[in-house]
């Protein structure tokens, strides 16, 4: 067994673990912060995103061991009481799910990917690797949230919501130049 | 006639304000709760003294159990029970339809994963680590892998090589149940049954094993209860048959067996069925102790039924100007190990197998089969799904043979208001099947792929893959329809029960909802208090947590919860108020005819009273229970199929725009376009969720979604092996909702989940026969399909 302090949502805990657990089992069944979803635990579904001092990781591939003393944030650390983060109110909004088992993954997901985008991080789809700014269109949020399935097929819902927070103008921004690699 | 259209990019209407009531785009009382992640899935279920419990499955697909010795499981450290079918108090088989399937592996284990075993420990690990020490003598049997040759039928070669059926029912072991391998032949026929044609096309077709894929696991939590009963908290789809299925289990009765309905992670079909329920419930009460069951992925795909496979081969005759004659069909469905719904999908398949055409000659056998596959049973579009890919296949055929457009071929033949079917059911609310066609060519194609200089790979096939520069990529457009029965057929009780409670709460007048309808998602329990809100004229509406202490609301599942459930508590509302405004009556001294319920007041319209429903119900509250039917059906005629089995049709068509890379055998779907007729939006923009997941679902059926057996077993149980359709998978939609009331219905609403999956795959294999000018008659299609390789 492992001393570990999870520093989860601004809360600090020790707790003895299997050096073996991941850090979504440590969530889930000793800090009992369920928001974080178990889909597949082997990182093919994203319902386990969770920010790691604002980066996205998929908890399940994640021992939690690794993660003593960094700042984790979960889908319930997100938002303040009673005022829900922007991205939080715009999938309501947008109809971003249906079932809502994704969810917390797709939003946690979006979180850190709008920060990727902030930091000038390109994607694939990136049509100017050196740009120090680029439009987030459509195409970059599609494939930049696309580690995150949901089954029900809300996409088009998680795709709005996400532009409506970035405030960007979806038809403007998919005319953007050819790619240039 | 002018119809609404709405796109997903329509801006919602009543974000923010209060309630929303029927035709609004209402927002879900569960939204919040999910996006915070405080809404409590099955899995996230606990309880400080609980235990966990695991399944020991067969790796076998038939094997005969000559012993089972639980002994070194119960000797590690933790563990509390170890359970067999011994230790079943009740019936030892369960089912949907027909109970043929063992709670806990009997004599013989008919697929691979079949529950053998149960054990209970105090951590998940331990109890797994005892489930393995659990020794099984099997005496392995070679399974039975082809429904036709388990029926003894002999096969078609175009599409399948299997064994042939004489070798198969050669051995005592290929017959898997005492009645014999056959769950259901349905026949349908009608008009001339020698009809001759001036065009005939035959084809043969093959569907490949879907998987529902909801993203939360099958899980539960059962608590024994102080009264020797058990409350089990599960994700399902139909609580009522649930219970029925374990108290015939547990030999308890229905009062020691009590469900509540924990957060629902998807369902698509795949909760219809039982998977942890009874388990769970005998470790509970064998150990005193709160049990949980929580599947993982894999275990998941073992844990529930899944789509049929299908086998069809399709005959359609035609005039030379286009009008269909006959069309004669055999489609064989498997139904793997164990009965499941097969006998409803029987009934589905064959009965809405030729799509919506008129067709006045019919010859149609559609067979259920049991094989030692994986077992087969509900999923979204039920049946309607595999012959659709086979129906719209003939139609394009049909069309080519007769140098015909496509669409128009389809427009000449389609239903309409008045037609009959091919199971003599005159049809008889809205049919726009043409229209639904014609909208779809009126909408705008997206533009032309780039070539040369100006291609972007990012819009190619492959993507940023670098897999073209668009040399061999070829586009291709195909449409096609869908037609699916909504609600329980054949003369099924097809009832739901609401009760709803009017009170006076601080002040405020508030509904109370109270019924057994499952929300997996799909957003009933918005229709719920929008229904309620409309009809008691109040904005705040309690929706009750789903359990069993109301009767029966059917399943979430055919389309009907919005139809049944909502015509349920329709009418649960109306009676409400109707005692209201009875005893409004006496206080303000007008005809109850003349008062109605707005705003939490009783209104007359003629003078304008409005008298606060504190003034009429004081401390009370007015509260009715309400079963309510959709009118009857009939069974079928067992010897023609005929008979008026259907209460209601649904419809929509699909057109899909494709890029295929010959050279690669990669697709990229680069639009779809749905028009759809709902009869009455309830909640526009859930309909609107309803249409862009059907043909999520369906897109991945036709390029993507397979589960690969062999020699019956299961080659691809994990999300990295089983694809489904990322959010770079589904293109742009267009998307057009008709609304043509059926005078039936409440609300004149018609059922919407299940359509637009059944039409979106056959129109994505339409588009691709286009750009390839292959036949392509095998789904999920795959590169090598695609380049012969």
């Amino acid at each position: 067994m492992a001393e570990v302090e999870l520093r989860v949502n601004g809360t600090s805990s020790r707790v003895q673990l299997d050096p073996r657990v991941s850090l979504l089992d440590a969530l889930r069944e000793r800090l009992r912060l369920t928001g974080t979803k178990k889909g597949c635990d082997q990182g093919a579904c994203g319902a386990c995103t969770v920010l790691v001092d604002g980066e996205r990781i998929l908890a399940c591939l994640a021992l939690a061991v690794q993660y003593g003393g960094r700042e984790i944030t979960t889908v319930e650390g997100l938002g303040r009481p009673g005022r829900l983060h922007p991205l939080q109110e715009a999938f309501i909004r947008f109809d971003g799910f249906q079932c809502g088992f994704c969810t917390s993954g797709q939003i946690c997901s979006a979180v850190g990917m709008l920060a990727e985008h902030r930091a000038g991080v390109p994607s694939v789809v990136t049509p100017r690797l050196a740009a120090t700014a680029t439009p987030l269109s459509e195409a970059e949020i599609r494939e930049r949230m696309s580690g995150n399935l949901c089954r029900c097929g809300a996409y088009d819902g998680i795709v709005d919501a996400i532009q409506h927070v970035a405030g960007v103008d979806d038809r403007a921004a998919t005319a953007e130049p050819a790619a240039d690699r | 006639m002018s119809t609404p259209t709405r796109t997903p990019a329509g801006a919602p209407s009543s974000v923010g304000g209060p309630g929303g009531r029927i035709g609004d785009d209402a927002q879900r009382p569960d939204g919040v709760l999910k996006v915070r992640g405080e809404f409590a899935y099955a899995s996230d279920l606990w309880m400080d003294d609980m235990l966990w419990g695991v399944t020991l499955r067969s790796p076998h697909p038939y094997a005969r159990i000559r012993s089972v010795d639980v002994g070194p499981a119960l000797a590690v450290p933790g563990v509390h029970a170890v359970l067999t079918s011994d230790d079943v108090p009740g019936e030892k088989v369960y089912g949907l339809e027909l109970a043929d399937q063992p709670v806990l592996a009997l004599d013989v284990v008919r697929y691979q994963g079949e529950p053998v075993a149960l054990v209970a420990a105090d951590h998940p690990d331990t109890a797994r680590r005892a489930a393995a020490r659990i020794v099984v003598d099997y005496d392995v049997w070679e399974p039975v892998t082809d429904a036709r040759a388990a029926l003894g039928h002999p096969t078609w070669n175009q599409v399948h090589d299997a064994p042939a059926a004489v070798t198969e029912l050669s051995r005592e072991s290929a017959h898997l149940h005492p009645h014999g391998n056959l769950v259901r032949h349905l026949k349908v026929r009608k008009g001339d049954p020698e009809p001759t044609a001036d065009v005939v096309v035959v084809g043969e077709y093959e569907v490949g094993m879907q998987d529902q894929a909801f993203l939360g696991p099958e899980s539960g939590l059962a608590v024994p209860g102080e009264d020797g009963g058990v409350d089990l908290y599960v994700a399902t789809q139909w609580l009522h048959v649930d219970q029925r299925q374990i108290c015939s289990a547990l030999a308890m009765p229905p009062e020691k067996v009590r469900l509540t309905l924990a957060g629902v992670g998807g369902a698509f079909g795949g909760r219809e069925d039982l998977s942890m329920h009874v388990h769970a419930c005998l470790l509970a009460l064998h150990t005193g102790k709160p049990v949980k069951m929580s599947y993982n992925r894999e275990e998941s795909f073992f844990g529930h039924v899944h789509r049929h496979p299908a086998t069809m081969r399709y005959e359609h005759g035609a005039t030379r100007d286009g009008d269909l004659v006959y069309v004669k069909a055999e489609i064989f469905l498997d139904g793997g190990a164990y009965a499941s719904s097969t006998p409803a999908v029987v009934g589905n398949a064959g009965t809405m197998g030729l799509g919506p055409y008129v067709v006045p000659n019919v010859h149609v056998d559609c067979y259920g089969a049991y094989t030692n596959n994986p077992p087969c049973g509900a999923m979204r579009g039920f049946g309607s799904v595999q012959t659709a890919f086979a129906y719209e296949a003939q139609m394009d055929a049909l069309a080519a043979e007769l140098g015909m457009d496509p669409v128009e071929l389809r427009c000449r033949n389609a239903m309409e208001l008045g037609s009959e079917t091919p199971t003599g059911q005159v049809v008889d609310s809205p049919a726009p099947v043409a229209e639904l066609l014609r909208r779809l060519v009126a909408m705008p194609l997206p533009p032309e792929p780039a070539t040369g200089d100006d291609v972007d790979l990012r819009h190619m096939p492959g993507g940023v893959s670098n897999t073209t520069h668009g040399e061999g990529v070829r586009r291709g457009v195909g449409y096609a329809v869908a037609y699916k029965n909504v609600a329980f057929s054949e003369g099924f009780d097809d009832y739901s029960t609401a009760r709803v409670r009017l009170e006076v709460v601080g002040g405020e007048a508030v509904a109370t909802v109270h019924t057994a309808a499952a929300e997996v998602g799909q957003g009933l329990v918005t229709v719920e208090q929008q229904i309620a809100r409309t009809e008691l004229g109040v904005d705040a509406v309690v929706v009750h947590p789903k359990d069993t202490a109301v009767g029966s609301a059917g399943s979430s599942s055919a389309s009907r919860q919005t139809y049944v459930t909502g015509g349920a508590v329709k009418a649960a509302c109306e009676a409400v108020r109707g005692r209201v405004l009875e005893r409004a009556r006496g206080l303000v001294g007008r005809p109850a005819g003349d008062l109605r319920l707005d705003g939490g007041k009783v209104v007359s319209d003629l003078e304008g009273v409005a008298l606060p429903l504190a003034d009429v119900l004081g401390d009370d509250a007015v509260e009715e229970t309400v079963e309510w039917r959709h009118r009857p059906t009939q069974a079928l005629d067992p010897d023609t199929g005929q008979g008026f089995a259907h209460v209601q049709y649904a419809f929509s068509a699909h057109r899909a725009v494709v890029d295929v890379d010959t050279e690669l055998g990669l697709v990229k779907v680069v639009e779809m376009a749905c028009t759809q007729d709902v009869g009455k939006a309830i909640n526009p923009q859930a309909v609107v969720g309803q249409i862009q997941g059907g043909t999520a679902q369906g897109l991945g059926l036709a390029v993507m979604e397979e589960i690969l057996v062999r020699d019956g077993r299961v080659q691809n149980p994990s999300f990295t092996d089983y694809l489904i359709p990322t959010v770079l998978d589904m293109p742009p939609m267009r998307i057009e909702v008709l609304e043509y009331a059926d005078p039936h219905a409440p609300y004149g609403l018609r059922g919407v989940g299940e359509a637009p999956n059944i039409s979106s795959g056959p129109a994505v294999l339409a588009a691709i026969r286009q750009a390839t000018g292959l036949p392509l008659r095998r789904v999920p299609v795959r590169p090598e399909h695609l380049t012969g390789t």
